[in-house]
């Protein structure tokens, strides 16, 4: 592509000012992606030192407080600094290029959701120095648990409704630029299947986080000012909190996931070079997930007593069938496609079967009956894993390695590649797989210790391998990262032979992202582009 | 920019505003998470206002859980006529009218106002405080959250006032005072919600 050198004249920022001052939404996207990836390393580094107490029985290796506020920082960093925040990031980026715009709507207010972001985490993080440590009553901060510690989880609730204000103005922004900033041509049924998941992700955000806002404070209402909303004494209710707590942390998993799912569905039309079986089932689909979304929260609370089984047993059983659409989607996408295998195609693979997993392992707990006996045991951390982990974050990889030309203009090895998809999936099955059988033989979760007799050190002792496995799998990521950022940035516009409109800009993209847009007439504009109109 | 600018001739309605209303969405959950919580605890209490939760101790002190309605009510008449002066404002800019908006925009201001002292006032004269049973706790967050997203309200009045007086909006360009309107609209049915569910269902 031409472009015309315009000689720079006048001050030049400092890169340390512009990177803090940038309203651009692909520098924004970057610094999403390094704040929420520095959050998935110390995440998993909590996690290590879980999986590391809990590698024998009767474990000695963290005291009981200590271990109570690793799993629970664990979950915290990995929910809401990383697995929430990385989706902006990604979006950021990618969904402005892709409906072939120049920017987000509001990049002001963009800069805005990103920037409450590192307060929120020191903040949180700052629990482990003050008296008392950090928030330790599990990420779900039960009532009247969370009432009774110390002033580490008022750091964290604060975080929390800081890291909610930053989700909540994000999906705003999210939503008008994909309601009205597309490109000449492209029609709602047009656009990318990733700025769908982005458009129902920022809906639940900006509907389900400010109820959770409203929870957080009454929590902080009832620590700090003595209120009752939880306190049965003084007419409050226990089972309000898991109410409204869940009402958000429900659709937050469809939050945690949605994107992946668009991501995926970018990559694997690609290196079928297919389209996207069944577009418009995948989006009503996406939309169906989020809608049931809001009425399945209290199946995390069939064994309270206090909710309506039937219903919410049933309404969950619903939410796989767009769940199994997606899946039908992502397996005729591939079904008689030329497939080739690099890197990101692996790992969306590796996301269509895990979450496989992961979807089936879930309705197994929608049957109430059942539920009673797996409720807060290690099936479900097997199954959330297996969705969060399994899926997100093998999305997250897939999405790395299929964008990381785009933004860095290089290309990340592919053998290393190869070797990191390799060790992540064969140590994410030996950490999460035994938590189905150790869940089946009764152990709970949050437990810091066990005894010997109990028999579940084996299995125990193949889950923290697994879990270091995962992290030796990171070597060769690294590796490639910093090699790849060691060469020029060779990439072409389209290394990949793209269907979508970030592929018709150069490898990394002007600051304006487009000095011409192709046609849309399909939701494969590129594709359209090299093989003509009358290709369809 | 020729993106942008083929998006909004599809409808009237500009980028900002359309945030704005997302925006407002969000307060409408927020708000909805705290009344359900208010919901709940009138379900779950033998009684309401739940005068039997309270110790012998609270009795002796002289905690009541009672609420005055007559200063509520006048403060509901004030805060409707305010939304109804700030809409007339926004009629005003337009059609053109600029001293017409000041009028309808410092009118609003100054009844914003009185709404926030009439509720100070109010708070000095009940005898229970936030941590006198639930029924404490929910009215002052109800009713605290409230009245800071009046103090909000009169804070943009005021930014939007000031923009007024140095002649920033004419017929054509007066967005800022809509969004003011709108976000006063959304106080103002907040509280009429607040006034029906405290005050009058007691």
């Amino acid at each position: 592509m031409a472009t015309v050198a315009v000689p720079h004249t006048g001050y030049q920022r400092p890169a340390v000012l512009d990177w803090i001052t940038t309203v651009d939404h692909k520098k924004l996207g970057i610094l999403y992606l390094y704040f929420t990836l520095f959050f998935f390393a110390v995440g998993g580094i909590l996690a290590l030192l879980v999986r590391t107490q809990l590698a024998v029985a009767d474990s000695g290796f963290v005291g009981n407080d200590a271990y109570n506020q690793i799993f629970t920082m664990h979950a915290s960093a990995m929910l809401f600094l990383f697995i929430i925040p990385v989706w902006a990031g990604f979006g950021n980026y990618f969904v402005p290029l892709q409906i072939g715009a120049a920017d987000m709507a509001f990049p002001r207010i963009n800069a805005l959701s990103f920037w409450l972001l590192p307060p929120a985490g020191i903040l949180m993080f700052a629990g482990f120095v003050v008296d008392g440590g950090a928030a330790d009553a599990g990420w779900t901060a039960y009532s009247p648990l969370a009432q009774q510690t110390g002033v580490g989880m008022d750091m964290w609730i604060l975080a929390v409704i800081l890291l909610g204000a930053s989700s909540t103005i994000g999906a705003a922004n999210f939503l008008v630029t994909m309601l009205r900033m597309r490109a000449p041509g492209m029609t709602m049924f047009r656009m990318p299947i990733f700025c769908w998941t982005m458009l129902v992700t920022a809906l639940l955000q900006l509907l389900a986080t400010p109820v959770l806002a409203a929870a957080l404070v009454m929590l902080f209402i009832d620590r700090n000012f003595g209120g009752q909303f939880f306190d049965p004494n003084g007419g409050g209710n226990v089972v309000l909190w898991q109410n409204v707590f869940w009402f958000y942390s429900h659709p937050a998993v469809y939050i945690m996931i949605l994107p992946g799912m668009g991501i995926v569905s970018e990559v694997l039309p690609v290196f079928s070079r297919k389209p996207l079986f069944g577009y418009k089932a995948f989006v009503f689909a996406t939309i169906g997930i989020g809608g049931l979304g809001f009425s399945v929260w209290a199946h995390h609370m069939f064994t309270t007593g206090s909710v309506l089984l039937p219903f919410f047993g049933f309404m969950t059983f619903m939410i796989g069938v767009p769940t199994g659409v997606k899946i039908f989607n992502w397996l005729g996408t591939l079904w008689g496609g030329s497939i080739s295998f690099p890197t990101p195609m692996l790992f969306a693979l590796g996301f269509v079967s895990m979450f496989l997993i992961g979807g089936i392992n879930g309705t197994f707990s929608a049957a109430v009956p059942v539920d009673f006996a797996l409720h807060d045991t290690y099936f479900v951390v097997a199954h959330i894993h297996y969705v969060l982990f399994g899926g997100s974050v093998f999305a997250v990889f897939a999405g790395l390695y299929y964008w990381f030309p785009k933004i860095w203009g290089r290309k990340l090895n592919e053998r290393l590649g190869k070797l990191h998809f390799a060790l992540m999936f064969a140590g994410f099955n030996l950490a999460f797989f035994p938590m189905h059988m150790l869940g089946l033989d009764g152990m709970p979760r949050r437990i810091a210790v066990y005894a010997e007799s109990t028999g579940w050190g084996a299995l125990n002792l193949v889950s923290t391998l697994g879990a270091f496995v995962i992290a030796v799998s990171m070597i060769p990521f690294l590796i490639a990262v910093i090699w790849a950022f060691t060469r020029p940035q060779d990439q072409p516009a389209d290394p990949w032979e793209g269907n979508t409109l970030e592929w018709a800009t150069s490898s990394p993209p002007p600051v304006h992202n487009f000095d011409s847009l192709p046609p849309v007439r399909s939701e494969r504009p590129l594709f359209d582009a090299r093989h003509g109109d009358g290709a369809h | 920019m020729t993106a942008l600018q083929h998006a909004a001739e599809r409808t009237g309605m500009s980028n900002g505003m359309l945030g704005f209303i997302l925006f407002l969405a969000s307060e409408v959950m927020f708000f909805g998470g705290l009344f359900a919580a208010y919901f709940i605890a009138r379900a779950d209490a033998p009684a309401w206002p739940p005068e039997v939760l309270l110790s012998p101790q609270q009795i002796a002190d002289g905690v009541k859980l009672e609420l005055e309605v007559l200063l509520p009510a006048v403060s509901t008449g004030i805060l409707v006529l305010s939304s109804i002066t700030i809409q007339w404002g926004v009629w005003q800019i337009q059609k053109g009218n600029q001293a017409g908006m000041l009028w309808g925009l410092f009118i609003s201001l100054a009844l914003g106002l009185i709404f926030l002292t009439a509720q100070l006032y109010d708070y000095t004269q009940l005898h229970f405080r936030a941590d006198d049973t639930i029924f404490g706790t929910t009215f002052y967050t109800l009713t605290g959250f409230h009245g800071a997203h009046v103090a909000g309200g009169v804070i943009f009045m005021f930014v939007v006032t000031a923009r007024a007086l140095g002649g920033q909006f004419s017929a054509r360009n007066h967005e800022a005072v809509e969004a003011c309107s709108m976000y006063w609209h959304f106080v103002d049915v907040v509280w009429i919600a607040l006034f029906t569910i405290l005050y009058l269902i007691g």
